[in-house]
């Protein structure tokens, strides 16, 4: 009895809390799945029942496979234990089979895959030592960490009822950020590469590790005033570092270099033929840029400035992802995207090299970087907020600047979240999900740093308190007016647009603090 | 409601005897009688219109024709018609009398300590008792009604956590076939798990097993007049509990994977059934003992009136 008392961990509050969570993944099994859904089912499909030369060719189903081949052969090795669930799911030809031991499966496997995930932010949190505020458990900053990252709203409904694996990917890029903050920079390199090599969109925050191991880890010391001792490099280590790359992107790509397929798998890695948004805008620059093109546009149909019959017919926001011009703003090309996405991305990374301020200033880089592509991207999913939400998490416990930002990110990012949900049995659970995770983290980052200044002012409690209102007009008003019929996508960019202002001004407040920060003067031996 | 009326009364004749028949404690007596009946009457007020009306109602409140049990119910009589097909032997008035008799037989202990100690924690222990002896000896019960018994463990959850909380997964367990048939599996199984670590973690039931948290302890004191060796009672319930959790959870994976035999296409249902029913006859035994052998209540500091 008494080893049964030890394993069932008296008061042991990490497994509490991941056991509590992977059960409420287990009751979200039955609802609704995206296309993605398909989209796994097709992937395990191609890499178990064809060769490897086919499977970036194979087009039966209109759900190419699109990521790298890391991913692949996780599918692959996937697909070996998918058998002995459902042997039809295996068929390329079954598009759109979805039994019940399928479901059961796929969601298992994400469930199952989460595990890295759990593992991660036990890492990151033993790299948190926040002032101790209070003696209660759920005052400390490792607890409230933990429920930040473990319970993510965001993550929740992307990955386990939209249906993606988003979890253990996450898990590794916590589990390399929290390598580099115990100083054991090549395991942190690693894992990144070997998580780029699983989704390739994690090329965005590339520059930040870059420069970050480039600066803090090849020169191994600083001048007493913080700035670069150029004799100090340190080549071992950036051949060590070179090699790590190129020994996991050899036996990532290696293969289809000896097949020749090198082209085929970037073209389906960027397909660059898509739009500038995806069918709903994602809350970014571009949303409030189309807004303000529409804008005008009206105005000036009405003004009699524009012909009508210069204007394009169909409009931005119908389901299409095809090329569309604006109408009175100049049009945006793939290549204007990646230059404003360099110039946002630049001063930060300048400030990562001129004023190291170690793992703390690399991970506020990072952030930077994902929220800066994010807002200039080319053709960016709005689940790609994620990518900055999940390591200011890390930041926000231990600031009270950036617990603010980080509650207006991740408030305006989550609610920018509902459209993909739009089923009505989901109505409920996104809305109480939202406000448990929302009330827990603005009531418990409140508690962390009750001893500061508080943290919103009124501006921005009055713009996150709109999210209510808006809510309730487009879920429950809207569908009852008559604009339904003619402007069928309004809730979705009113939505896009006012989730765009407060993800603008979280990423312009957290610029502001980083360009503003004095850099640390005593000398760092790495 | 019956099932938990007869705590209430003793539990408000127990109070005003100790009042005094002479004084305060008729008053309140008078009182209370006036409150049960006014609110009776104004209730049926409408049905007492026709003889024949109050009949039809009572004959639809206390179905008596349907017989003794419906379909699988973790029942004493479900559990005997197993070995002894009682419901087909004995004539209908005959299993009536015989449920009712073994019904107040067993409840009738418990009501008695209770209207001479009135006591909060006594009350409490004898809605669990009464409730848990109506769900097993009486008519015509629903599973369901185990829920009737839940509430009142539910209130003795703080007290003693170990046997609240056993009781609670066994009531659960009980209704497997009929969260089977609505396709509850999974969400039961999910929420099962996670009131069971809730309760591990706050109430840390691992570590109160000992007599004395058990409230065993002056039973086994009095028992160990006569058997001195009789030292490993809080052993022995450890060892029920695990034997019960480990047939708890192979009876459900049984039940969910395989397919009865031919010949017995109840044999799952059945067998869950019987299983609860022991767990709950050992439950009934335990409650009582802790009833009867509560020496400290009358004692008690706090005085609750």
């Amino acid at each position: 009895m008494a080893a049964f008392t030890i394993a069932a961990g008296t008061g042991n509050w990490f497994s509490a809390l991941a056991l509590g969570v992977t059960l409420l993944k287990c009751l979200l099994i039955p609802t609704y799945h995206s296309t993605d859904f398909e989209v796994h089912r097709n992937w395990l499909a191609i890499t178990h029942s064809l060769p490897i030369s086919q499977w970036y060719y194979e087009a039966t189903s209109e759900w190419t496979l699109d990521y790298p081949p890391f991913f692949a052969w996780f599918e692959y090795i996937l697909s070996h234990v998918a058998k002995y669930f459902d042997q039809e799911m295996l068929n390329v030809r079954n598009l759109n089979y979805s039994s019940s031991r399928t479901l059961l499966f796929q969601r298992f496997s994400v469930i199952f895959m989460d595990v890295l995930f759990v593992y991660a932010v036990h890492e990151c949190c033993k790299c948190i030592d926040g002032k101790k505020v209070g003696k209660e458990l759920t005052e400390k900053p490792k607890f409230i960490l933990s429920v930040l990252l473990l319970w993510n709203f965001g993550l929740l409904i992307v990955d386990h009822i939209h249906f993606q694996y988003n979890g253990f990917l996450f898990g590794l890029m916590l589990l390399s950020i929290a390598r580099l903050f115990q100083k054991r920079h090549m395991e942190g390199a690693f894992f990144f590469a070997v998580l780029l090599h699983f989704k390739h969109i994690y090329l965005y925050v590339a520059p930040a590790y870059g420069v970050y191991l480039l600066r803090s880890y090849c020169f191994t010391a600083n001048k007493p005033d913080g700035s670069i001792r150029w004799n100090s490099f340190s080549f071992v280590r950036v051949i060590s570092l070179g090699l790590v790359v190129f020994l996991v992107s050899a036996l990532s790509l290696g293969p289809f270099l000896a097949l020749n397929q090198l082209p085929q798998v970037f073209s389906r890695l960027f397909p660059f033929k898509r739009g500038l948004c995806h069918a709903y805008w994602a809350p970014n620059f571009w949303a409030l840029y189309n807004a303000l093109d529409k804008v005008l546009s009206v105005i000036g149909l009405k003004l009699k400035f524009l012909d009508p019959n210069n204007i394009p017919k169909a409009s931005m926001t119908s389901g299409l992802v095809q090329q569309f011009q604006h109408t009175v703003l100049p049009s945006v090309t793939p290549l204007t995207t990646l230059i404003c996405t360099l110039i946002a991305i630049l001063p930060s990374i300048f400030c990562l090299w001129f004023k190291p301020q170690g793992p703390r200033g690399f991970l506020r880089c990072l952030t930077l970087c994902a929220l800066s592509s994010f807002m200039f991207g080319w053709h960016v999913h709005e689940k790609a907020i994620l990518l900055a939400i999940l390591p200011m998490s890390l930041l926000s416990v231990q600031k009270a600047g950036d617990a603010s930002i980080f509650l207006i990110l991740t408030t305006t990012g989550h609610y920018s979240l509902f459209p993909l949900l739009f089923t009505a049995p989901e109505l409920p659970i996104k809305i109480l999900l939202m406000l448990l995770f929302t009330i827990y983290s603005i009531s418990s980052l409140k508690t962390l740093f009750r001893k500061e200044k508080p943290l919103f002012n009124w501006m921005e409690t009055f713009y996150l308190l709109g999210l209510g209102p808006l809510e309730v007009c487009c879920e429950f008003v809207f569908p009852f007016t008559s604009w339904k019929v003619k402007y069928p996508f309004l809730p979705l960019l009113l939505t896009s647009v006012y989730c765009a202002v407060g993800i603008t001004y979280a990423w312009f407040k957290l610029y502001v603090s980083v360009l503003i920060d004095p850099p640390v003067g005593k000398t760092k031996k790495q | 409601e019956l099932y938990h009326s007869l705590p209430f009364f003793c539990f408000l004749l127990g109070k005003c005897f100790k009042k005094g028949l002479k004084g305060k404690g008729f008053v309140l007596l008078v009182k209370l009688a006036c409150t049960v009946v006014a609110s009776f009457v104004l209730c049926w007020l409408p049905f007492f219109t026709e003889r024949e009306q109050t009949l039809q109602v009572l004959r639809r409140l206390f179905p008596v024709d349907r017989g003794l049990f419906e379909d699988k119910v973790a029942n004493i009589w479900c559990s005997f018609n197993v070995f002894l097909k009682i419901r087909d032997i004995l004539p209908r008035h005959i299993q009536l009398i015989m449920s009712f008799c073994f019904t107040f037989l067993s409840l009738l202990p418990a009501c008695i300590r209770l209207t001479l100690q009135p006591s909060s924690k006594g009350f409490r222990l004898t809605l669990v008792s009464c409730a848990l002896s109506f769900f097993l000896f009486s008519f015509q019960v629903h599973e369901k009604s185990i829920l009737l018994v839940s509430l009142p463990v539910c209130l003795v959850l703080s007290e003693i956590p170990f046997m609240s909380t056993w009781f609670l997964l066994v009531s659960t367990f009980s209704l497997l076939p009929l969260l089977l048939k609505d396709e509850l599996l999974m969400p039961s199984v999910v929420t099962t798990m996670a009131f069971f670590i809730a309760c591990v973690t706050s109430f840390s039931i691992f570590e109160k097993t000992s007599e004395e948290e058990l409230q065993l302890k002056s039973f086994s004191i009095s028992v160990r007049k006569y058997l001195p060796c009789f030292t490993f009672l809080s052993r022995m319930i450890q060892y029920l509990f695990l034997i019960s959790v480990i047939t708890m959870v192979l009876l459900t994976l049984m039940t969910v994977t395989l397919d009865p035999p031919q010949k017995l296409p109840d044999l799952f249902s059945v067998l869950v059934c019987f299983v609860s029913c022991l767990n709950f006859l050992f439950f009934l035994v335990y409650f009582n003992i802790i009833i009867m052998w509560d020496s400290k209540s009358g004692r008690n500091q706090k005085k609750i009136s």
